[in-house]
């Protein structure tokens, strides 16, 4: 259970200068071995004694995970880029303008200057029963205690539960699928790159891990094609709290029209399910309509079709429909629908 | 390595989760070894069987005896296709996931177990009403052959065993295994379902206190590592060659005349008619 020190217990740091020092390091360790980004998760699961790592690979020493560079097709994120230096780059603002409206989403200035790209994508579930360190089933336990009769669940899931409702809390991660972004991940075998989409995991196929990064991988870099570059972006998050705070719902979209009437589109969520969901179905419904109110609407609708709101967070569905109807729309801010 | 996972619940008491996952590797590495062993001895160590003379046929009653001797009705080899593919199924969408290959089995496998508890339940009454419902526990005569046949393995002097009745001492053991593992895990899946969506029940995760919903899934995770071990050692048997007869007997219901007077005593287990034989009446017992 969560019990708050101040003082972390003690383990052994590493801090390597290369990514192949890093798995090497990795693999020795094996999983004794913590992957440590910006911190901004990792050391709230160290102080409340949840996680005791024995050895702490720290990759802030890697520089080749910093920064962006441009490539023939778009541009290439080190993972261990801070969400400001995102926010902030000139190439990014200029052609992919959703990824800045969503890091610079994600937290106060404090925690965007610390907290990283690869980090943000890659952190765990916020569900404070799994955070408070009780057997749930995502701490391998048998038990989803935020889904019970007395659960306080308003903040989790009403999409795709599998026995675990805790929901993906990064804001990053549907901007990232909306720009068709590959990431790239270094495992013992070599590099593989997947589609952000599938980057994320189920609880239905792995109820104890929110991404695909097994021990011994690592997110080095996030690359985004030029695919999706100009076209007209939307992000919004809704949040308790609008000084930081994590969303309750998000959506992100980018999309291509001509006049007024939509070529194509990429649309995701978050904040609803254990992972970012890309809502392909609205996607294909709304190619060739008008970006207008009827649109919208009908793309709203189809959007929460399946939803399967829990005691406490019914209104998650009216949320989610009204911010894709928004994003179809392209209303940035103003009131909800 | 712990046998079972605890952990602490937000009452405070120590609970039971599961067992150790480590225990499915004792199951199977225990399995293949204990394969291994029994095909060694079988092929270097083991003696000719021999039956007493005690239950020798006579030759007119021998004559009566039909060419295919009936073994498994229809209904017992269906319930046996069904329940096996059902297993399998179980034991695939438990396992494979703890050993690597991730997928959502959830579903797969309480499905897989309605149809196993369905099909468990369809043999129950078939066995007792339809069925004669003892020839598969063992039996005095079982027992006593049993001592025999261990006391000539190791040099003793002996008498020489019985032939079988229906089902040798084997079978029965097995199956006496196979039920009370199946029974543990059906009754203990039944009530997990309460805990995962499906059409038959409402969720309810706190039907039980922490410390029985424990306990409950150690039952079942015990039961399905015996399971890999048992469906193990019966595949082996299932397709080794002295045991063939039995295991085609399970596909097409018979069994040959040479082979039933070879293997079984007539007094144990009259013989009746396999229902393919439509020249004959069908299930025609024939005095022993």
């Amino acid at each position: 259970m969560a019990v708050i020190h101040d003082i972390i217990p003690a383990f052994e740091l590493f801090q390597p200068s290369s990514i192949e020092n890093a798995q090497a390091l990795l693999a020795r360790y094996g999983k004794d071995a913590w992957v440590l980004a910006g911190g901004l998760d990792s050391f709230d699961w160290f102080k409340d004694r949840i996680k005791r790592p024995g050895v702490v690979v720290d990759l802030s020493q890697i520089k080749e995970l910093r920064g962006v560079r441009t490539t023939s097709d778009g541009l290439e994120i080190g993972a261990m880029t801070t969400l400001t230096e995102v926010v902030r780059h000139p190439a990014v603002r200029e052609k992919y303008g959703l990824l800045p409206d969503a890091a610079e989403a994600a937290a106060s200035p404090q925690i965007r200057n610390q907290g990283t790209i690869g980090g943000n994508v890659s952190q765990d579930a916020r569900c404070w029963y799994y955070r408070g360190g009780w057997p749930c089933y995502r701490a391998g336990g048998n038990i989803c205690y935020a889904d019970t009769p007395t659960g306080l669940n308003r903040e989790h899931a009403i999409l795709d539960a599998d026995r675990c409702v805790a929901v993906n809390p990064s804001d990053s991660a549907p901007a990232l699928i909306a720009l068709d972004a590959k990431m790239v991940i270094q495992t013992a075998r070599g590099e593989k790159v997947v589609d952000a989409e599938n980057y994320f995991i189920n609880p239905g196929i792995d109820i104890t891990r929110m991404t695909i990064l097994q021990p011994g991988d690592l997110l080095t870099a996030i690359r985004i094609p030029s695919t999706w570059a100009g076209a007209k972006f939307y992000f919004e998050k809704v949040r308790d709290r609008n000084v930081w705070d994590f969303a309750l719902v998000n959506v992100a979209s980018a999309m291509v029209t001509s006049g007024n009437t939509i070529q194509k589109i990429r649309l995701a969520v978050n904040g609803v399910a254990a992972h970012p969901v890309r809502l392909t179905a609205v996607e294909t419904a709304v190619v060739g309509k008008p970006a207008n109110e009827q649109t919208a609407k009908m793309a709203g609708d189809l959007a929460v079709r399946g939803a399967k709101p829990l005691q406490h967070n019914g209104y998650k569905v009216p949320l989610m429909r009204n911010l894709v109807m928004r994003a179809i729309r392209g209303v940035p801010g103003g009131e909800a629908a | 390595m712990n046998l079972i996972q605890w952990a602490q619940n937000p009452w405070g008491q120590q609970v039971p989760l599961h067992i150790s996952w480590g225990l499915l590797w004792v199951s199977a590495i225990g399995a293949l070894l204990f394969l291994i062993g029994h095909a060694i001895y079988v092929k270097f160590l083991a003696k000719p069987l021999a039956h007493s003379d005690g239950t020798a046929v006579a030759s007119g009653i021998a004559a009566q005896i039909p060419e295919r001797v009936a073994r498994h009705s229809m209904g017992a080899r269906l319930f046996h296709l069904i329940m096996a593919i059902a297993m399998l199924a179980l034991l695939f969408t438990a396992f494979l996931p703890k050993v690597g290959v991730k997928f959502a089995w959830v579903e797969y496998h309480w499905i897989a177990g309605v149809v196993l508890t369905v099909s468990i339940i369809y043999h129950i009454f078939h066995a007792t009403f339809w069925l004669d419902f003892w020839s598969i526990w063992p039996d005095k005569v079982d027992i006593e052959d049993a001592s025999r046949r261990i006391d000539r393995a190791l040099g003793k002097s002996a008498p020489a065993p019985r032939k079988f009745a229906k089902y040798p001492l084997e079978n029965k053991l097995y199956h006496l295994a196979v039920m009370l593992g199946g029974l543990t895990a059906v009754l203990t899946g039944v009530f997990m379902m309460k805990r995962v969506e499906t059409p038959f029940f409402t969720r309810n995760p706190y039907l039980f206190g922490d410390m029985t919903w424990g306990w409950m899934y150690v039952l079942h995770g015990l039961s399905g590592i015996a399971f890999v071990g048992l469906v193990t050692v019966h595949i082996y048997f299932a397709i080794r060659p002295e045991k063939l007869f039995i295991t085609k007997s399970m596909i097409f219901g018979w069994i040959t005349r040479q082979q039933y007077l070879e293997h079984h005593d007539p007094n144990r287990w009259p013989a009746e008619e396999a229902a393919s034989e439509s020249a004959h009446p069908k299930a025609t017992k024939v005095p022993a």
